[in-house]
């Protein structure tokens, strides 16, 4: 029994961290292994560290050292230039607004529908997973869609941002699998105790489930920060557009209205250059990575979880 | 009767779901007429005069079409070409490691990218490459002439394939690095026995043991050939290299939002979704015939 434990445990291990199961490789292959991995790490990594240091460097030290990886002539003046022209603290409180709100309808409506669908033993189940599952093979495509918007009256309103995307047919088939993983003993000896559904769901389903709660809110809440294709297609109002928009007009296009502003004012000084679009394309690129990586150990360990809980088949 | 009334609690938790899904994914299919009309915004779908076939006429003899399926067509080959046997590769390699906080540290960087947007990763893209990124102030420097990679119709597709893998190779490698742990250890006992080098090793335990998982996401991919990376494309194209680029997805885009041609965009998105539905159906179809768990 004692041994029976342990060797569960270290089946646990293994899978966290895998022994050495194959043969020692020799010293050259094994050093070109780690070459290999190193060099790809690297791919990823500078292009971000480079942009991360330029947003931090004064625009003759972009030109002297192209290639930094640490701010040269350290400033802050692209990020209080950033944060001075309002229509990109505008566009980050939508975000904001569509991340948070949109979030938690998400999961209130993610989280009710998959535990009624959990119950396979509901009348008209398998008819009413279909209509939910349905749309992940075959959609209308986007114009008939922008059609149905403009006439609810959602086009160039936030309020897209939220609704548009309200279920994730794919979240809703990985919530249901996790409900299925709770022992259904629970929940009748709750019902027999005279416990309500809804109490059932709120006071035990929901407590249990948080470690799948927390993989879908944060599938859905990267879905809303990164978001770009809603607000292009239904948001033409620019003060209503959501950061991906304003960030593609400002870091793709180089031809946004503050950039603009920006080359005036260079050249009406051109004594003492401080700002060039370089800097705040640098600097606009950081302000939206910063909440990613900010729950980015989050994201790892979740979203590890949640394909995993994928490919479990529903 | 009894049956339904007793469930009633659980069908009323369901009704948002299922509300939201027959208004955003179904009432919308009522749209789709509009392919077969000349669809005037003031008028609205039902009083806009049917056109028949006239659309779909438009869009099969226009020389824009075969173009928009080459693109779309070719870039998923040179993806699936270049791109699929990355993430295999690369977990191989993880697989190696032994010090694991080498492996996580690799692991940590190499995922990343997947969590920013197109619009993030394509500026941080451009930064390396474009007419002032890093490349060209480097070639400025050393007196060179400077090159603009973005729009340049012969660099376009190979840059949209390694931008890709860039973004996607350390994400896509988990699940391949979760098969790779399911693997019997006693299988490698057994083959060294036998005396087995490494690489047959490789060859006869590692790669059978994942094949299930490698069909499937081939079989997947193949699968999805019209969706060619919509948001990538229309972050990193500029009309230089439309020529080579513009894929069916944005060109529905451009010709139905942009110059409000809906009739005929709604066509175009329409021949792609049923193109697409026949091809996971069918992948489906392949991939349970094959044994291994289907979609569905």
């Amino acid at each position: 029994m004692v041994t029976s434990q342990v060797q569960v445990e270290t089946n646990e291990l293994k899978l966290i961290n895998r022994p050495q199961l194959l043969d020692r490789n020799p010293m050259w292959v094994q050093l070109l292994i780690y070459l290999i991995l190193i060099a790809l790490a690297l791919v990823t990594l500078l292009p971000i560290l480079n942009v991360f240091a330029m947003s931090f460097s004064e625009a003759h030290a972009i030109y002297e050292h192209p290639m930094m990886l640490v701010p040269y002539s350290f400033t802050l003046e692209a990020y209080k230039y950033i944060f001075s022209t309002s229509i990109l603290l505008k566009s980050f409180s939508v975000t904001v607004f569509a991340t948070s709100v949109g979030t938690l309808f998400n999961l209130a409506v993610t989280i009710t529908g998959a535990y009624a669908l959990s119950k396979t033993r509901m009348p008209g189940n398998k008819v009413l997973l279909w209509v939910c599952v349905f749309p992940m093979l075959f959609g209308p495509g986007l114009i008939p869609m922008y059609i149905l918007l403009k006439n609810v009256h959602l086009l160039n309103s936030i309020w897209v941002l939220v609704i548009s995307g309200l279920v994730v047919p794919f979240n809703l088939i990985l919530m249901r699998n996790f409900f299925w993983s709770i022992p259904e003993e629970l929940e009748e000896s709750m019902r027999i105790d005279g416990a309500s559904e809804v109490s059932i769901l709120w006071r035990m389903i929901i407590p249990l489930s948080k470690p799948a709660i927390a993989t879908i809110g944060l599938f859905y809440a990267v879905g809303h920060w990164n978001d770009f294709f809603t607000g292009l297609f239904f948001i033409t109002d620019n003060t209503k557009w959501p950061l991906q928009v304003l960030l593609r007009s400002i870091v793709i296009d180089m031809n946004a209205l503050n950039m603009r502003g920006v080359s005036t004012m260079v050249s009406q000084d051109a004594t003492k250059i401080m700002l060039t679009p370089e800097n705040i394309k640098a600097a606009t690129i950081i302000f939206a990575v910063v909440p990613i990586l900010l729950v980015y150990p989050f994201l790892q360990k979740y979203f590890v979880k949640g394909i995993m809980l994928g490919s479990v088949k529903g | 009767m009894q049956n339904i009334w007793k469930w009633r609690y659980f069908y009323l938790l369901l009704t948002p779901t299922v509300l939201y899904f027959i208004i955003f994914s179904y009432i919308p299919f009522y749209g789709v007429v509009i392919a077969f009309k000349n669809f005037q915004p003031f008028l609205g779908i039902w009083d806009s005069p049917w056109i028949g076939l006239k659309n779909f006429e438009t869009m099969f003899s226009s020389v824009k079409f075969p173009e928009l399926i080459r693109n779309t067509v070719l870039i998923s080959l040179y993806r699936l070409i270049f791109g699929f046997p990355v993430p295999i590769l690369f977990a191989l390699l993880l697989n190696e490691v032994r010090a694991i906080w080498f492996k996580r540290t690799v692991q940590t960087i190499t995922y990343f990218p997947h969590f920013l947007s197109w619009v993030v990763f394509g500026g941080i893209i451009f930064n390396v490459i474009g007419p002032s990124g890093i490349i060209n102030l480097v070639l400025d420097k050393l007196g060179l002439e400077t090159i603009n990679m973005a729009a340049n119709p012969d660099l376009f597709r190979p840059l949209v394939v390694i931008t890709g893998i860039l973004k996607e190779f350390g994400w896509a490698a988990i699940i391949y690095l979760a098969a790779l742990t399911g693997i019997d250890p006693h299988l490698y006992e057994a083959v060294k026995v036998d005396g087995a080098g490494k690489l047959r090793q490789i060859w006869h335990i590692t790669l059978p043991g994942i094949r299930p998982m490698i069909a499937m996401l081939l079989i997947l991919q193949l699968a999805s050939v019209l969706d060619a990376g919509f948001e990538q494309i229309l972050i990193l194209s500029n009309p230089v290299v439309y020529g080579v680029g513009d894929i069916i997805d944005t060109y529905v885009y451009r010709v139905g939002l942009l110059e409000s041609n809906y009739g005929l965009a709604t066509a175009v998105g329409l021949f792609k979704g049923v193109i697409a539905a026949i091809l996971i159906v069918s992948a489906n179809h392949i991939i349970r015939r094959t044994g291994e768990k289907s979609l569905w």
